[in-house]
Formats: C-alpha cells, structure tokens, sequence
C-alpha cells in the first residue's frame, strides 16, 4: 500500500515538471511577441538572442501607429476620425467575428431546431448534406467562391468573410445536437396550448438551447477572428484589413523588421487574450456545455 | 428518416411541419445553399474546362482530362499523402495529450487550474499568424532559439533548417499545429472529468477497482460524447491548416509540406490553372464527405 | 403566425443584405465599369510594389498630394510585397477586381498580366522624343513583340551582390575583390569562399529557394559563373540546362562556404547579411546600398557599422551581365475609359513631366530616360556619392530576359529547382526536370 501512495505522488511530481515544461513552451510564443515588441531594432536583429529587452524602447509602436492612417470605421457615409491603420484593422477583426457569431447563431439556432424536432420531408436529404459539408476546407470552392463574392460586390469588404462564414453548416449539425435534448412534450403542451411557432422557439427552444449557443458563439468568434485564409483571399485594401491579415502584410513587407512585426502581433494578441480572461468562465462554460450534449 | 414512435402523422400535419420546418431552415438554408453549395457546384462544373486566368482564351471543356492529370502529379500525390499525415498524426496526438494535461490538472485548486488552462490555451486566442511569426524566428537555421538551446546544451552537434530540411519540415508544422489545438480540448477535457459521476467512482473504488480501471470503466465511456465532439472539430483544424504552411515554407522544401489545400492555392495563383486546383476541390470534397459519413455512422452507433 | 415568422425572417434577410451594401461600398475598383463618357474619372487605384521607396507611405503619400494638386485625381494607394503580391493581383484577377494602375517591371506587366490580356497598350503614349529620351533596352523590355507596350518605364537599376569588406579584410580574402571596378573573377570568387570558410567556419552565403522573392539574385550568381544563359537571345526559350548552369550549380553545391537554404527568401537574406550572419548577399542593389534592410542605421553599413560594398557576380570573362530591374507603371484594363484616361494622366505626370525628378528619386534607382519634358534627369543623383560609385555597375546591365513566355512559372520552376538540387544533391536530374517544365510553359 504504501509502495503505491509513493508511487502515486512520484507520479504526480513527475506530472507537475512535464506540466510545467510544456506550460512555459506555451507560454513562450506570447513572451516573445510581447518582449520582442519592446526591444530595439539592434537588440532584436542581433544574431544572439536576448532572453529580455536590455532597454524597453517603444519605437516599434510608434512605427505601427504612424502607418496607413485610416477612418476608425466606415458605414456607408457615416466615418469615423482617422486613426492608425493597425486600429482599424482590430475595429474591422470585432466587427466580422461578431458579426459572423451573431448571424450564425441566430440562422443556425433556427435550423438545428427545425432539423432535431420537425418531421418533414426532405429533412434527411438536408442534413445528410450539411453532415457531409461540414469538414469542407474552405480551400475547396475558394476560386469559384471569389467569382460569386465579386459578382455580388462584395470583394473587398468584410461581408466577404462573414456571408461564407455563416453558411458554413457546423453551427446546424451542433444546434441539431442540443435542439434533440428538448423534450417533445413540452413542444406538444405549447402547441395544445395554441402557441404559435414562432413562440414556441423564442420562448421554449431557445431557454433550452442556451448553452449550445454560448458555445457556438465563443466557437464562431474565435474562429473567424483566427481564419486567416478567407481574410487573405477577400480583403486586399488597407482599410479592410484585419489583424491577422495586418500581420501576415507586415510580416511580407517587412520580413526583417522583426520588431514592428512583434509590435503588431502583440496588438493582434492582447486584446483577445484579456477578453478571453475577463470571460474566461463562461468561455469554459460555453464550450464545455456544448461538448457535453454535442 | 421519420421517427417511428410517433404515430403517423395526418397529411394536413406533415404539410404544416414541413412549412414550418423550411420557414426555420431558410435563413441558415439561404447561406449554406448561397456560399456551399453554389460554389461547390461551380468548382465541379469548372473542374471539367481548361480555365487558365487569361483574359485573352476562353475556358475550353476537357472533359475528365484535369483528373487524368491528377492522377498522374506526383505534386498531388505528395500532397494528398501529406494531408493525411498531419490528419492522422495531430488528430490522436491532440486528443490524447489533452487528454493527459487535464486528467493531471482537473482536481488541482482552483486557480492552479485556471492558471494552466489558461496557458494551454493562449496559443488558439493569440492566432495562428501571430504564432506563426514566433516560430519561424525559433526554427531560423542561423539564430533560431531551437538550434541555439541545442547546440549551447549539446542536444544538437550542428545547426539543424528545420524547415529548410524536407526531414523535418512537416513535423515543424505539425508541431505548431498541435500548439494551436490542444486548447479547446483541454478545456472540454477537464470540465467532462469534473461531471463523471463520483457516486459511481466511489462504488468502484470500494470494490477494489485500481485508478487505470476506474478510468476506462466508469471515466473514459462518460466522456465519449466530448471525445467525439473533440475528434470532430480537430479534424476539421487539421484539414484545414492552411496559415502555417503559407507563412512557413510554401508547401516546400522539395513539397516536403505541400498540402491540397496549399496546392489548390498554389495551382490557382501561382500557376494559374483554375481548373486544375478546382478538379483538385472536388476529389478532395468527395474524400472528406466520406470521412464524415463514416464518422458520423460510428459516432452514431456508439 | 406563419406571417409572423416569414416576416421575421425577411427582416433578418434584409437586414443582412442592407448592412452588406453599406460597408461594401467603394472599396471595389471596377464599380463603375463601363462609364464611356470620355471625361477622366477623378479617382484610382494604385498597387504598388516596394520600390525602393515607393513602399514607403510617407514618401507616397506626398506624391500622391501633388499630383492631386495639379490634376484633381485622387490616388489611392495599396503597398503590395515581393512576398504576396503576386497572389494578391492574381486573386483580384480571378475575382475581376484589379486596380487601375500597378508599379512594377516587365516581368510581371509585359510576360505575366500583359501576356495574359489584362494590361492596356501604351503604345500611343510614346512620340519620337520619348523614343529618343528613354534608354532603348529599357523601352524595349517593356514592348512585346506585336508592339503592344504594357509598360511605361520610369527607373532601372543593375541587381548585384553585397559584400561585408571588414569581414574580407578580417579572412584576408579582401585581395581577390577589384574594389575599383566591383569585380571578382570565379577563381578569386572560389579562393574567396574558401578563405572565408576556413576563418569563420560558417556559411558565408545562402542560395535562398523558400520562394520567389529575390530570384533574381539566384539566377545571376549561377549563370555569371561560367558564362551560361537563363534564355536564348530571342526569349522563346528556357536554357538554364546547359552544361555551364549545371557546372555552375554543382560547384555552388559543393562549396562549403555556400548553402542551399529552403528556409530562405531574397528579403530573409538580406537579413542575415545585414546582421552579418552571412558575409556576402546575391539579393543586392542600390536601395539596399543606401539603406541596408531597410533599417535606416546608414547607408553602406551593416547592424554594427561594418562596411558593405556592391560587386558585381564573379565571371569567369571579367563581363559581368548584371540583371537588370526595370519600373514603371501600367495600367489594368477594367473596361472604364475614363479610368484609363486618368490612369494615362498619372502615368504621365510621373514619367514624363517636371514631377518625374521626384517620382525617381522616390524610387532610389536611376531614371530610364535623359529628358522628361524639358528637365534634365541625366545629373538627379548630383553629387550623390553612393550612387555614382553604383553607376560604375550600370554597364554591366545584361539581356532583360524576364519577358520570356512562360515567365511567372520558369521562375517558380526555378526555385522547386533549387530545393530539390538541396535535398537530393541531383544537380543535373532536377535541371532537366525543371527547365523541362519552364520550356513547356514557354510554349503553351
């Protein structure tokens, strides 16, 4: 017994080093955007790295800030004030992940109920397709996805990536998942009842349905913000921009501008990294309960 | 696909079900079919034409003969062999290191655990463009950190190009990958371990059941439904890293990295054959749509 | 309650559809296609390559202000990389979106774009006096040879290799550099790698292959060195398989000194050179002799002020045949006349008028022709040191064979080319192979 205890809490120590080890690989990426950022031009284009900036120096900012100037935000012919380019990259990035997350949530929350609990015809044929469509890399219909967003007039704004995004059917497939848990009784009380259908989804489904759009929405937020492949093939011009795209630009520009290119990474990362602890719970929260019903 | 408890249903009631049914479809319907669909058709109608980006021809029909091709290009059969790869090995290796990292951390403390949560997920909220600039700086064949901590503690007796060398190219971004995946995992992981029934752990225990048995008894079946929900949405990462190969290596050195993914791209814009990377699309739809197929099924009878 | 939820769902589709068009608005080039009234349009679009500092945004900006001041068109600018650029314009193709004027050199507006039909002939553009006042070769490039122009040339320069002389002087491999002409023969280019090897036991240059960026650089090291030729005079082929290129390859192969580095492009050279990692660069020219890596810590030096010095590719004749860059500007045909009459006006203003002083100095290369409109260009790098030690390579300008049918996939066979010699040693194998593939595009 006591052999065992030993062996039990060797364990432990031997898990809590390799943890820690793989916690500080994980770390380090972001220590060294954050760190790289500060350093200068010299320091960082020395061919022995430095493991902290000798001096903090903030040039590399003030050259991400002086670049592209740009109106904060663009609606038709409401503009906002000029602001650095690299601010209305982030101010395009919410936009288009919010945007998406919303719209996916609200079409998809719909559809997923429409597919557990409707009995309809041609259902099956439906949702064997979105099963299909759903591991689909985006990479597969992006020439002919090109010609119908410019023959819409799209090309070129952020409505390029979130219309594609929101079609994508994964949100379906996981809104069906929870919209099966709903008790068929419930649904059958409301219409005895004389609710209408519309009712019926925003006053009984929709409750029930709650956690699984938490975690659709934390899933579709992050993605988009992070699908740097749509953003590449639809945005070229500087306004339209997001961050990771800002980045990748930068980095293609100024493939030795180390600095600057940390300078903008660490301005890509930070903001979500501190919304992402802020919500951290209901980040966990949100996902967790969509796996468990999905 | 109709459910046979139910009795059957008046055709009055099938109407008004398949009325209402397609009214709460057609949003999600108007964008799949719009941005999915659509587009899915016009690359298998586009994969039948010689389409070269020339303003001067028109496309010409060919018939099957983009396929033909394809079956022929070792640049594809590299590059369909290299998909596979980082499918076949991120998708397990995500799963069950994440599977290891919670199941050592989800009874520890509360910030302790929110601590490493946290860090095993910084990687997907910090973006793969962002992450990816760090590591081509880490895997520089001149000053890369990877090849200065190796050779200062003699791991390395040289300087390795890590992504110069076809060796060992694809594991670099395999590894990057794996950086950017196990987060959402971990996450999942560690809260279906806090929701296994202790009564029924408990139960075990009394009756002399070891740590391992209690596991694969009572923990891992509890679980499965994370796992399935976990091996499909890594699938669908791997398949669709795209970002790393791009920024890094250009499918290179000598296509060590070349994707179908990179390649359709590739083939698009560099070499200016649209009907080629969209007969490319097509082989490779058909290719994951059974693989979902089949996923689904087996998911379906566990 | 069907009505309730139908109109529901309408909403939300036409909330969808009008916030689309609201944020979608200007931002595509060819939106208003097809105006023929024959007025020039008061806005467009340029796409310009890094250069020299016509990637630069404050430099491009007050160009563009002036120009605005003087005709009233508004520029918008969009700076592109040698990294992604290509990709870009080929996406906007693809999706019919081009902008209306791109800055860059004939091998992608006369061999790519305007090969492909996308370009607008300039061919009216030019009387006799332009004919006489630009350089014949540049002018010549920039025309096919149905005499269409799809380009309109505004500076050149000579591509050659950078050299770190302290780190020369260290090795004492400084004797094999004629630093009065820039020239090195190949013997004294062997000695010299060979010395440099022996004292600092690293690499001392890359042959960079991650892609396409500086190609140019690779290409002129290894046919310099014996003599060979990328294409036959007449550009309608590739002859990169002669037995001089394979000789040429195989001895870079085999030299310690030098590696074969798929990790690399042009621009991550520069890097190492400059951080002096490594002690030579193929990817050089005159921009970078004035401002290293872009890193403004002074013309010439490197990270920590040791002297760089421009030379010319070792050749075995004592002849260098520099590669020769060539910018200008053309314009995208999106089927709005108005457009392309502004875009001509742009063109003009910056080629060929008293602005063009400036638009060549923005570019830090030298100007293509001797006269634009009455200023004499011939003397706009003065008394500037730096470039008239430059000029003395300017001689040494050889064929511009970029325009070669096939060129966007020669130069991408190009660098799988050097991969593969990198990973399987097969130098000849992978020459056939690859000029095989080049040759096949040429004559499509």
């Amino acid at each position: 017994m006591k052999s065992g205890v030993e062996r039990k809490s060797a364990y432990h120590v031997i898990a809590l080093i390799l943890l820690v080890i793989m916690a500080i690989l994980f770390i380090f990426p972001l220590y060294w955007i954050v760190t790289g950022a500060f350093k200068s031009a010299a320091e960082i284009n020395a061919a022995q790295p430095t493991w902290f900036p000798k001096e903090f120096v903030l040039t590399n900012f003030e050259k991400l800030f002086s670049r592209r100037a740009a109106p904060l935000f663009q609606f038709g012919p409401l503009v906002g004030p000029v602001v650095p380019g690299a601010i209305r990259w982030l101010v395009n990035t919410v936009f288009m992940s919010v945007a998406a997350m919303l719209l996916t949530c609200l079409t998809a929350s719909m559809a997923g109920y429409a597919l557990a609990k409707k009995r309809f015809i041609g259902r099956g044929l439906v949702f064997s397709l979105i099963v299909c469509a759903m591991a689909l890399p985006k990479q597969v219909i992006l020439l002919p996805l090109i010609r119908e967003i410019s023959a819409l007039g799209l090309y070129d704004s952020l409505w390029a990536v979130i219309l594609p995004t929101v079609g994508w059917p994964f949100g379906v497939f996981l809104m069906k998942q929870f919209s099966e848990s709903i008790p068929g009784e419930m649904l059958e009380a409301a219409r005895i009842d004389g609710a209408s259908e519309l009712r019926t989804f925003t006053q009984i489904v929709m409750p029930m349905v709650k956690p699984g759009i938490g975690a659709l929405a934390i899933f579709t937020f992050i993605n988009t913000w992070n699908d740097y492949f749509m953003q590449l093939i639809m945005l070229s011009s500087s306004e339209e921009l997001t961050i990771s795209l800002g980045i990748a630009t930068l980095q293609a520009e100024n493939a030795t501008d180390f600095g600057l290119i940390m300078a903008g990474a660490t301005l890509a990362a930070l903001p979500i990294i501190i919304v992402f602890l802020i919500f951290q719970k209901y980040f966990t929260q949100g996902i967790t309960m969509g796996a468990v019903k999905g | 696909m109709a459910n046979k408890k139910q009795p059957a249903m008046s055709r009055a009631l099938v109407r008004r079900e398949t009325t209402s049914g397609y009214l709460f479809l057609l949003p999600s319907l108007v964008f799949f079919v719009g941005f999915v669909i659509i587009p899915m058709v016009m690359c298998v109608v586009t994969s039948f034409f010689d389409a070269n980006l020339n303003a001067t021809q028109s496309d010409v029909f060919i018939g099957f003969q983009n396929y033909v091709e394809l079956f022929h290009d070792p640049v594809f059969h590299k590059a369909l062999i290299n998909t596979l790869i980082i499918v076949v090995v991120s998708v397990p290796i995500t799963c069950i290191f994440s599977l290891w990292v919670s199941s050592a951390i989800y009874n520890m403390k509360g910030p302790l655990l929110s601590f490493f949560r946290c860090v095993f997920y910084l990687p997907v909220v910090t973006g793969s463009v962002a992450v990816t600039v760090v590591w081509k700086w880490m895997y520089n064949n001149y000053y890369g950190i990877l090849n200065y901590v190796g050779t200062s503690t003699g791991i390395l007796d040289h300087n390795i190009n890590w992504l110069g060398d076809p060796k060992f190219a694809l594991g670099c971004i395999i590894l990057i990958l794996l950086t950017t995946s196990v987060g959402q995992p971990i996450v999942l992981y560690v809260s279906a371990l806090g929701n296994v029934d202790t009564s029924l752990v408990e139960a075990a225990k009394v009756d002399g059941a070891t740590n391992l048995q209690v596991f694969w008894k009572i923990k891992w079946p509890q679980m499965m439904p994370t796992t399935l929900y976990i091996l499909v949405i890594t699938t669908i990462n791997s398949f669709q890293c795209f970002a790393l190969i791009q920024l890094l290596t250009s499918g290179g050195p000598n296509y060590a990295t070349e994707t179908v993914m990179y390649y359709i791209y590739y083939s698009a814009f560099k070499l200016y054959r649209l009907g080629y990377g969209n007969a490319m699309g097509v082989i490779l739809a058909i290719f994951i749509a059974v693989l979902s197929a089949i996923q689904f099924k087996l998911a379906k009878e566990k | 309650m069907k009505k309730i939820l139908a109109f529901v769902l309408a909403l939300t589709m036409s909330l969808a559809l009008v916030s689309c068009g609201g944020s979608g608005n200007g931002s595509t080039p060819s939106s208003n296609a097809g105006n023929t009234n024959g007025e020039a349009a008061k806005s467009l679009t340029l796409w310009t390559y890094p250069v020299g500092e016509w990637g630069k945004e404050e430099t491009v900006k007050k160009l563009m202000d002036d120009f605005k001041a003087e005709t009233g068109i508004e520029v918008k600018v969009e700076y592109l990389a040698y990294a992604d650029g290509d990709d870009k314009v080929n996406t906007a193709l693809a999706g019919k979106n081009a902008p209306d004027l791109i800055l860059e050199g004939p091998e992608r507006l006369v061999a790519n774009w305007g090969a492909k039909g996308y370009m607008v002939d300039l061919a009216d553009m030019f009387d006799e006096q332009d004919k006489g006042e630009i350089n014949e070769a540049a002018l010549n490039a920039c025309t096919t040879e149905n005499g269409a122009v799809y380009e309109y040339p505004m500076v050149m320069t000579a591509h050659c290799m950078g050299v770190n002389l302290d780190a020369f002087k260290e090795a004492g491999a400084d004797k094999y550099l004629d630093l009065e002409n820039h020239t090195w023969t190949t013997e004294d280019f062997k000695a010299a790698m060979t010395a440099m090897h022996d004292h600092f036991g690293t690499t001392i240059g890359a042959v960079y292959c991650a892609g396409q960026g500086g190609d140019q650089g690779t290409r002129a090291l290894v046919n310099n060195l014996y003599g060979g030729t990328f294409t036959n005079p007449e550009h309608t082929a590739y002859t990169w398989d002669d037995p001089k290129n394979v000789q040429a390859l195989q001895d870079l192969y085999d030299m310690d000194a030098i590696a074969f580095d798929p990790s690399l492009q042009g621009a991550d050279e520069i890097a190492l050179f400059y951080n002096e990692t490594l002690k030579i660069a193929s990817c050089w020219n005159i921009q970078q002799q004035l401002n290293p890596n872009g890193a403004d810590t002074g013309a010439g030096k490197t990270l920590n002020g040791q002297e760089i010095v421009p030379m010319a590719f070792p050749t075995e004749s004592g002849e260098p045949k520099l590669q020769g860059g060539i910018w200008g500007f053309g314009i995208f045909d999106n089927g709005d006349d108005a457009k392309i009459e502004a875009a001509k006006t742009f063109i003009k203003y910056m080629c060929d008028s008293a602005a063009t002083v400036d638009a060549v100095k923005a570019a830090t290369f030298f100007p293509v022709r001797s006269n634009a409109e009455g200023t004499d260009l011939t003397g706009v790098w003065g008394d500037n040191e730096v470039m008239n030690e430059y000029s003395k390579l300017m001689p040494y300008l050889g064929d511009y064979y970029q325009v070669t049918a096939g060129w966007a996939e020669a130069r991408t066979a190009w660098w799988n080319m050097l991969q593969e010699v990198n990973s399987t040693g097969n130098v000849a194998g992978a020459v056939e192979n690859f000029c095989g593939q080049a040759n096949a595009a040429a004559s499509k």
